[in-house]
């Protein structure tokens, strides 16, 4: 069983939705970003999204995308986020980690080499934003033969046919997309998000995730009762921005400036 | 590769975008379902002759077609070589082959009955062609322009806006063609039940590559018609620029299958390649994925977009489109490159021996028509495509040259 679907039983059997907040690795640097996934840890994350760099993130709004400039102008590379997985597991050995980006950077590595090094190193999952399906067979064979779970995204104009197919390469869990629009945008609409996954959930074996544009506990807490995790990127992120590249934060300093986190994992957990 | 016949090489793409490796639709999921549509819909109107009947109504009253292939007599003696031919597409409508697509892909707009256009744009010469067809329909449109490229292109940005365009500035990552592009792909995945893309060049997700292609191969068309009518025969060689590409697989999509006719596309060299600062993902690139489809690309060793350089703002893009990166695998086309300074010269060479000022993309092919022509026979025939005028780019010439324009 991978630490995802574990880490899902165990939550179920405690009657508890997953928190799973994103972060952009390297942003403001490596260090900030290791002792920021303990934080994280610390503030209940149940599983952590790690966004690896890439210089064209056409799915993401300004927030992630300055991000994104901040890491890669500390040069941050996918191999340099694989070692940071490694030294979050010398510490933490049970907190699953998706790896989150684009695929230019994992095509660039090999998907043999990615696969191999990314499972040694500690990762759980993938998620491929620019990977629909139809262009996934070569990367799933060889994620297939290993330990890796694949993500997939679902989206509010996916229609049935294709959204029972994702579910069914799918493993982990299933990323549902509540919004028409980049991460960060603000027009989330929780009736419409209900119906399409309370549809999902007619026919989808796996835990569904809801996740883009949730900014404050109390929309956590609302998706919360719609699905079985909720995950949370922009609004950490805004957050994350605030710290300085040359200062050394040490995990409580940075536990209190995500105080949020912890907020919206004690809402989700009274919803 | 080996196992498809001669024929098969150039069918492309198949059924799901692929040019062997090439091409695909490598889009977040929200387009997914978008593309299917345009996709489906593109399929069902190519088979409908009323389609293609309004298409073609459209580009002869309304673009000025067909565009002549003209024999440039001044050029050919002063280079005493080849004979040199122009598809002289500088004289279309808004002055470039970018508004054969855009004509095309209105039409699309139109039968799926969306109300608001966005574009990319480089140049801005496939901006204005958008902005173009969508005051003639009505439509609402918005044009992603690089902030470096709104700079270079004041004009064209007076012009779309004149047509009653909204330019929006992207002053993202390297602030130019591919960074509009990303930007007018968050529109689209924001707006996508009322918003129709139209891409400017075969490249982004398929059908794109593909429907460019149909649309911009009239230049192809036309000009083998042309040539078998004005000199009984076809060219020995044809010559475009490429930077996404579409003004060339235009004019190479309807030679492919007559093997004896060279085709070479011409790169942006910039300053040279040994110096980085170019736009030849073909010439120096490798397989990888960006912007909806897989493609020769210009990347670091982690698979970072490197930033571009090209005096010409069209050019000045990091990948190509895949059914290029598929005919320089398979050995139909060459692709070679040009500097800046090359394409400089090129410019006023033309302007002086012919009258005609091309685009400084267009330049790129006239430098190689400079350097190859005077070695090959009088009796080769070297069609080059003229893809768009040089009005544009007035400006960026007078600054090199110390004049204030």
């Amino acid at each position: 069983m991978s630490r995802i679907e574990k880490c899902f039983k165990q939550l179920k059997r405690q009657n508890k939705k997953a928190f799973i907040p994103y972060l952009t690795a390297g942003d403001p640097n490596i260090e900030t970003s290791l002792n920021l996934m303990h934080a994280l840890v610390q503030a209940g994350a149940d599983i952590i999204e790690l966004g690896y760099p890439f210089s064209d993130p056409s799915s993401d709004g300004p927030v992630i995308q300055r991000a994104v400039e901040r890491s890669l102008a500390k040069h941050t590379s996918l191999k340099g986020v694989l070692a940071l997985v490694k030294r979050f597991r010398e510490e933490n050995q049970d907190t699953p980690l998706v790896l989150m980006g684009y695929l230019n950077p994992i095509e660039c590595m090999g998907y043999q080499k990615f696969a191999e090094d990314a499972e040694a190193a500690g990762v759980d999952g993938v998620l491929v934003v620019d990977m629909p399906p139809e262009e996934a067979h070569d990367l799933l064979q060889i994620i297939h033969r290993s330990e890796l779970d694949c993500i997939f995204l679902v989206a509010p104009t996916t229609h049935e046919a294709r959204a029972r197919k994702i579910c069914e390469l799918s493993s982990g869990y299933v990323y549902y997309v509540s919004l028409k629009g980049v991460t960060g945008a603000s027009h989330l609409d929780i009736d419409s998000v209900r119906t399409n996954v309370n549809q999902l959930k007619s026919y989808c074996e796996l835990p569904i995730a809801i996740g883009f544009g949730i900014k404050d506990a109390e929309t956590a807490a609302k998706l919360g009762e719609l699905a079985d995790a909720i995950i949370v990127g922009s609004a950490l992120v805004s957050l994350i921005a605030e710290l300085k590249d040359g200062h050394e934060y040490s995990r409580d300093e940075l536990s209190k400036h995500i105080a949020l986190m912890a907020g919206m994992r004690a809402a989700l957990d009274r919803s | 590769m080996s196992e498809l016949s001669g024929e098969q090489l150039y069918d492309g793409p198949d059924e799901h975008g692929h040019f062997g490796i090439y091409g695909g639709i490598f889009v977040g999921e929200t387009l997914m379902p978008a593309l299917e549509e345009l996709n489906r819909v593109y399929t069902k109107l190519k088979q409908d002759p009323m389609f293609w009947k309004e298409f073609h109504n459209d580009l002869a009253h309304y673009v000025g077609r067909p565009s002549p292939l003209y024999h440039a007599k001044g050029m050919t003696k002063a280079l005493g070589g080849a004979q040199i031919y122009l598809k002289r597409e500088d004289l279309n409508h808004t002055g470039a082959h970018k508004v054969n697509n855009t004509i095309g892909q209105a039409l699309l707009a139109k039968a799926m009955g969306k109300s608001r256009i966005i574009a990319e744009t480089g140049a801005g010469q496939h901006g204005v062609a958008t902005a173009t067809v969508a005051a003639r329909l009505g439509l609402e449109c918005h044009v992603f322009m690089g902030s470096e490229d709104t700079k270079r292109q004041a004009a064209n940005v007076y012009r779309m806006k004149l047509l009653g365009a909204t330019v929006v500035e992207v002053n993202s990552g390297s602030k130019t063609l591919k960074d509009a592009m990303n930007e007018a792909l968050r529109d689209w995945a924001t707006n996508v039940d009322t918003t129709y893309y139209i891409i400017g060049t075969v490249a982004g997700p398929h059908p794109y590559p593909m429907l460019v292609r149909d649309f911009q191969c009239v230049i192809g068309q036309e000009a083998r018609q042309q040539s078998l009518e004005q000199c009984g025969r076809l060219p020995d060689s044809l010559v475009a620029c490429v930077g996404g590409g579409s003004n060339a697989i235009g004019l190479f999509y309807p030679f492919l299958k007559d093997e004896a006719v060279r085709m070479i596309g011409v790169e942006a060299g910039g300053l040279g390649l040994n110096t980085g600062k170019h736009a030849a993902p073909l010439n120096t690139g490798a397989p990888g994925v960006l912007h909806g489809n897989r493609t020769y690309l210009m990347n670091d060793e982690d698979g970072q977009i490197l930033e571009t350089h090209s005096i010409s703002a069209g050019l000045d893009y990091p990948g190509v489109g895949p059914e290029h990166a598929w005919l320089k695998d398979i050995k139909r086309a060459e692709y070679t490159t040009v500097t800046d300074e090359e394409a400089l010269s090129a410019f006023r060479f033309l302007t002086r021996q012919e009258g005609i000022i091309p685009a400084l993309e267009s330049s790129h092919a006239i430098a190689y028509a400079i350097k190859a022509a005077p070695d090959l026979p009088e009796d080769h025939l070297m069609l080059i495509n003229l893809s768009g005028r040089g009005d544009k780019d007035i400006h960026t010439v007078a600054q090199i040259d110390g004049i204030d324009a």
